[in-house]
């Protein structure tokens, strides 16, 4: 657990860049700092660790006062992830992940075998262990970045927007393996990020910051999004809340049968017909073909997102980006169970509404 | 050649005496460029007063800057001291402003990193900051030292060894072969050893040359 009582920073040029905060990091969450530049939240998370010490006021990690800690070693027990990485170029990966355990006095041989096993964890090929950092693309550098942060199994994680400098197919693959991690791990991460998408992705309470350092809201993803506590905050969680209201709510869809063929196939094709592959796979749609013909590759129009069961949000948009109008429904392996239609979503919402689940 | 070939003991003797004259101020001018140039990289005002400086110390000649150095630290004027001292102002001159380039160019995020992690300030300073300046570092090594074997010949001016004495007996004596003897001789030296600080830093750095 991390506590921020009444903490402020002055700079020397006397711009405050946090103001007063008064926060509560529960243990084992994901906490996202989130906000404009200038808002105070990475100065905020440097606070935690005496990267900068705060002019005045108390931070607590597990209910001790960090300024009481030499700050080395308060550092070598929290792990840290910063934008672009920060990897050392002249050592290896393997001997980058290894830092943290090497600066308190491990030995090598131990420290390298830790860190050979999560490379393992991060989802990285030991090979990558031998390479230099610049031999690596951005995703694969902050993967190593996140294994160096947890060498030394520290129970509390910083991440300064980890994932900015990376592009956005990796950006989501990178967010997708930190909830997983963290499924397994169970750390008190805090993570900083100026994109409320992320914030509000990732965070099981999210904090969002406004500028001069003072705190807007602090609040669940999904009580950000249906009662923004002001304009601020309205107008910083965007313009589609009450879309993105959707993937917090899980209600059931009805999922209706659909008419499948499969690739090679000859078929008598009528209306809309999904096209699935020998694992009953989406491919894409066959429409406006007369009689029997071979079903192939080329003739196939291309689908929307698909719906694996998870939000309202999910399931709206994958009707809502299908060519025929139904949103193809997958289970985990992939293959097709049925299709949504967008009216039984907003039914469905409704529904929830009524009875009382989506918060106000 | 024939000169180098039939006086290849004395060719030997001053070969060794330029040497020293030459590497012992690029050592102690390295080691001083050090800790002035890292102070320089982290401090504007530091590097407003030693900059300007260095400047200055470097477009003084140097057969003035030897020939009133005895003065100035009390040496007789035939102590290798003479050279030495102002070959080190030198080294010191062109390496502060190496040393504290290469130390501003080590990447923000990487440093605030090894901070993160636990490092404290000498140990960063040794394992993380240094290694990774070491290339730019190496580069201006090279001119100091290069420079440096080119001026110790001046040393011969106030009497001392080195190929410059084969400059002032050849020309004195009208002994054309001698004082090719002394040109050659530097050339080559200063050839040879901005090669072996080349090698050296390809050793040192081998993660400098990794491609994508």
């Amino acid at each position: 657990m991390i506590e921020f009582r009444a903490v402020t920073k002055r700079f020397e040029d006397g711009t405050i860049a946090v103001d007063e905060l008064d926060l509560t990091v529960e243990a084992g969450t994901i906490t996202v700092f989130v906000g404009p530049s200038g808002c105070g939240k990475t100065t905020s998370l440097r606070m935690v660790n005496r990267m900068i010490d705060p002019t005045s006021g108390t931070i607590l990690v597990d209910g001790q006062d960090v300024s009481t800690v030499d700050p080395p070693t308060l550092r070598r027990g929290i792990g840290y992830v910063i934008q672009q990485a920060g990897l050392f170029p002249h050592r290896t990966v393997l001997d980058n992940v290894a830092t943290v355990p090497l600066l308190s006095g491990w030995d090598r041989r131990k420290a390298r075998t830790r860190a050979a096993e999560l490379l393992e964890i991060v989802g990285l090929d030991p090979a990558f262990g031998k390479r230099y950092p610049a031999q690596l693309s951005g995703g694969q550098q902050q993967r190593v970045g996140v294994a160096r942060a947890l060498a030394a199994d520290p129970p509390v994680l910083l991440m300064d927007e980890p994932f900015s400098a990376v592009d956005p197919v990796v950006r989501e693959d990178l967010q997708n393996e930190l909830l997983r991690l963290q499924a397994e791990l169970d750390k008190t991460i805090v993570f900083v990020t100026h994109d409320i998408d992320e914030a509000l992705k990732l965070g099981e309470l999210v904090a969002v910051f406004r500028k001069g350092g003072h705190l807007a809201q602090y609040a669940r993803p999904a009580e950000l999004l249906s009662a923004p506590a002001n304009d601020f905050v309205a107008s910083f969680v965007g313009r589609d809340r009450g879309y993105r209201t959707l993937t917090f709510l899980h209600a059931d869809v009805p999922v209706h049968p659909v008419t499948t063929a499969k690739l090679g196939e000859r078929t008598t094709v009528s209306d809309w017909t999904l096209v699935v592959d020998d694992e009953n796979r989406p491919r894409g749609w066959l429409s406006g073909v007369d009689g029997e013909v071979e079903v192939s590759e080329q003739d196939l129009i291309s689908g929307g997102s698909l719906y694996d069961g998870t939000s309202l949000r999910g399931a709206l948009d994958a009707a809502l980006s299908s060519p025929s109008a139904l949103g193809v429904v997958v289970d985990e392996a992939g293959a097709v169970t049925g299709v949504v239609k967008a009216g039984d979503v907003v039914e469905a919402l409704a529904k929830a509404r009524a009875a009382g689940e989506v918060p106000r | 050649m024939t000169w180098i070939l039939e006086n290849w003991e004395r060719f030997w003797e001053v070969t060794a005496v330029h040497l020293r004259l030459s590497v012992v101020p690029v050592l102690a001018g390295f080691a001083l460029a050090i800790p002035l140039g890292w102070w320089a990289s982290r401090s504007p005002k530091a590097r407003a007063v030693l900059f300007p400086l260095a400047n200055v110390l470097f477009t003084i000649p140097s057969i003035a800057l030897i020939v009133i150095t005895p003065v100035l630290i009390g040496v007789r004027i035939l102590d290798e001291i003479n050279v030495i001292v102002p070959l080190v102002v030198y080294t010191v001159a062109l390496m502060v402003r190496s040393v504290a380039d290469a130390l501003s160019a080590v990447p923000g995020h990487v440093t605030a990193a090894a901070t993160a992690m636990g490092y404290r300030p000498l140990r960063r300073f040794l394992t993380v900051d240094f290694p990774l300046a070491l290339p730019v570092t190496i580069a201006g090594l090279r001119v100091a030292t290069v420079s440096n074997i080119s001026m110790v010949s001046v040393g011969a001016l106030v009497g001392l060894g080195g190929y410059g004495q084969l400059f002032t007996e050849g020309y004195q004596t009208d002994h054309t072969e001698k004082v090719l003897a002394g040109l050659i001789g530097t050339v080559v030296l200063a050839v040879l050893a901005d090669g072996v600080l080349l090698l050296l830093g390809r050793v040192l750095t081998p993660w400098a040359r990794v491609g994508r």
